[in-house]
């Protein structure tokens, strides 16, 4: 309706031609370029280099599922996937539960909670390199400051992120400091959406603290918390700095995410073919992620209201 | 009764008081611990390396030693460069194209639309090695300009000015063509002007994000004069984790992070919006 009321305004026949169509191509074309150059493209070429099979000392080229087959033939690349999925739940739910918590205690806008907020907030900010170069010192055996402290309360000497049983667990640690403060803004944004006429009806009703906590706060919340896990399972597929920094995926493979793995069949063993197909894997599992995540969310939208 | 029920509950309350301070005080170690470590003289105790207590005359020896050992005044500029470059381009481009998606119907809208919603769903980090290929294919490998170009057209920043524009209401552009300007008059001299707040925490965002990027770099710098400052610590630190300079590692953290804690401190306001808007994708 306002589209035709500001062409029929615009009168000029020169103006005309570049309204609607072909104005919007024209503004949309520099965008377009560079999602296909560095989006669609990339997305084909994996695809296509995945399903191709190269012969060593011969030109000739086969298609089929080979690269596949050596990917799941491969113990680094098993021990990654499954790495991938207790790391992305293993940092989720506590970075969900902490940051509900934090919000939900930090909500009231005292100089007090100000201050505890910004503290919790000042890991988001600092680059994932950064913050593994800072845990190099928390974990570090002995003298680091997880062992220096635990060790006051009487517990022995740890090997962090040197054993292979620990150190998926100690990244998973990092993790959770490092994120939980940003999913506490979205809480803390989602608490202000909470009208208090709620609290004060289940109060009416004799609810408690915790009843008011579990009967309003939390549905309430629902939808947040669905797009708060979906942005920490992004997170965990495609942020390994802290990999590369700590632990360059040993022990022995106990800390060797998917896209670490890619890196390094791209990177240190020139292995494109693997690297590839594993790439594909990551994006169907993105692409899952996202199906699914604009379902929850639907839902989430539809609960409100 | 009614007393003994009262205080209970403010008991409570300092319950929680105190557990929210214990949080925040295991939170705040790693952060306390580099401030502290950074001003530590280098011979101070090996063994109470952990201690977060300011016990000595601080020093800047260990700054002293951190910039003696890394080139920081490139790895700033690089980066400045890098996060200066993404961002005007990103600017130009997704202004173009929110305003497109806000303000123009065309055929095929809703089929582009899903096109660039792709991009939110496959963050640019798994695209690594293909886009590695392409960026050698260009020749642009081991150059700046490598680590900006995939980042130049951003549908989140695209998704955001078309929120942002469609909240400016009609009329000031429908006065500004009665007066005779074209789109380009009225996107620059209306719309841009009174859109600064979305641009504003777009900037934000963007900034960040490509200040604290890492493996990207990683993959198309190779020569130290094209290091950025991620890439600088990370290397930096190797060396001074095998000497077990901690002191000078704590420094060298404390440059890189400084920047963005600082601007934290000064526009928390702004860093908050911006990062919450981060999240409406």
């Amino acid at each position: 309706m306002a589209e035709t009321a500001v062409t029929a305004m615009t009168g000029a026949g020169a103006r005309r031609i570049w309204r609607g169509p072909s104005l919007a191509w024209a503004l949309l074309a520099p965008s377009l370029m560079f999602l296909l150059l560095f989006t669609y493209w990339p997305i084909a070429q994996s695809l296509a280099q995945a399903l191709r099979i190269e012969t060593f000392g011969s030109d000739a080229v086969d298609w089929g599922l080979g690269n596949f087959e050596r990917l799941f033939a491969d113990a680094s690349f098993r021990r990654a996937a499954t790495n991938n999925v207790i790391y992305a739940i293993g940092t989720m739910l506590p970075s969900i539960a902490l940051a509900l918590v934090l919000a939900v205690g930090l909500q009231e806008a005292t100089r007090f909670n100000a201050a505890l907020r910004a503290v919790v907030f000042f890991p988001v900010l600092l680059p994932l390199v950064a913050a593994a170069a800072l845990f190099m010192f928390v974990f570090l055996p002995g003298i680091g400051l997880l062992d220096h402290y635990l060790g006051k309360l009487g517990a022995g000497r740890t090997n962090w992120i040197g054993d292979p049983d620990i150190a998926l667990w100690s990244l998973i640690g990092l993790t959770v400091w490092k994120n939980a403060g940003y999913y506490m803004l979205f809480f803390l944004a989602g608490l202000q959406g909470i009208s208090t006429d709620l609290y004060e009806a289940a109060r009416l009703e004799g609810a408690g603290p915790w009843g008011r906590f579990r009967r309003v706060t939390l549905p309430l919340l629902g939808p947040t918390t669905a797009f708060v896990a979906v942005i920490a399972l992004i997170n965990a597929v495609t942020q390994v700095d802290h990999v590369v920094v700590l632990t360059k995926g040993g022990p022995s493979d106990s800390t060797n995410l998917m896209l670490f793995y890619i890196y390094q069949q791209a990177h240190e063993n020139y292995d494109y073919g693997k690297a590839a197909a594993a790439t594909v894997l990551s994006l169907a599992a993105l692409l899952a992620l996202s199906a699914l995540s604009l379902r929850t969310l639907e839902r989430g939208v539809h609960y409100e209201s | 009764m009614r007393t003994a029920l009262r205080s209970a509950m403010r008991d409570g309350r300092w319950l929680a008081v105190a557990m929210l301070a214990t949080v925040a005080l295991v939170w705040s170690t790693p952060l306390l611990w580099m401030s502290v470590a950074a001003f530590r003289p280098q011979n101070f105790g090996g063994l109470d390396m952990a201690s977060l207590l300011p016990d000595f005359m601080p020093t800047l020896d260990n700054f002293a030693e951190a910039l003696d050992s890394a080139d920081f005044a490139r790895l700033y500029l690089n980066t400045l460069a890098v996060c200066g470059g993404i961002l005007a381009v990103q600017l130009a481009t997704v202004t173009l194209a929110g305003y497109a998606f806000a303000r123009l119907s065309f055929r095929g809208r809703d089929v582009v639309f899903h096109l660039f919603l792709l991009q939110l769903m496959i963050v640019p980090p798994v695209l690594i090695v293909p886009n590695l290929v392409t960026i050698v294919g260009l020749g642009l490998y081991d150059t700046l300009l490598a680590v900006m170009a995939p980042y130049f057209a951003s549908a989140f920043g695209v998704f955001l000015m078309r929120q942002t524009f469609r909240t400016i209401p009609r009329d000031f552009e429908e006065a500004a063509m009665v007066e005779g300007a074209n789109w380009a008059q009225i996107v620059w001299r209306v719309l841009v002007p009174l859109a600064r707040p979305g641009m504003v925490a777009f900037a934000i965002v963007s900034v960040t994000a490509h200040w604290n990027e890492f493996l990207w770099p990683l993959m198309v710098i190779s020569s130290p004069a094209n290091h950025t400052l991620t890439i600088g610590l990370a290397s930096f630190t190797r060396g001074a984790e095998s000497a077990s300079q901690w002191g000078v590692i704590a420094a060298g953290t404390f440059l890189v992070a400084a920047p963005l804690l600082a601007a934290f401190t000064l526009f928390q306001r702004q860093f908050v919006n911006s990062f919450l808007f981060s999240g409406v994708k």
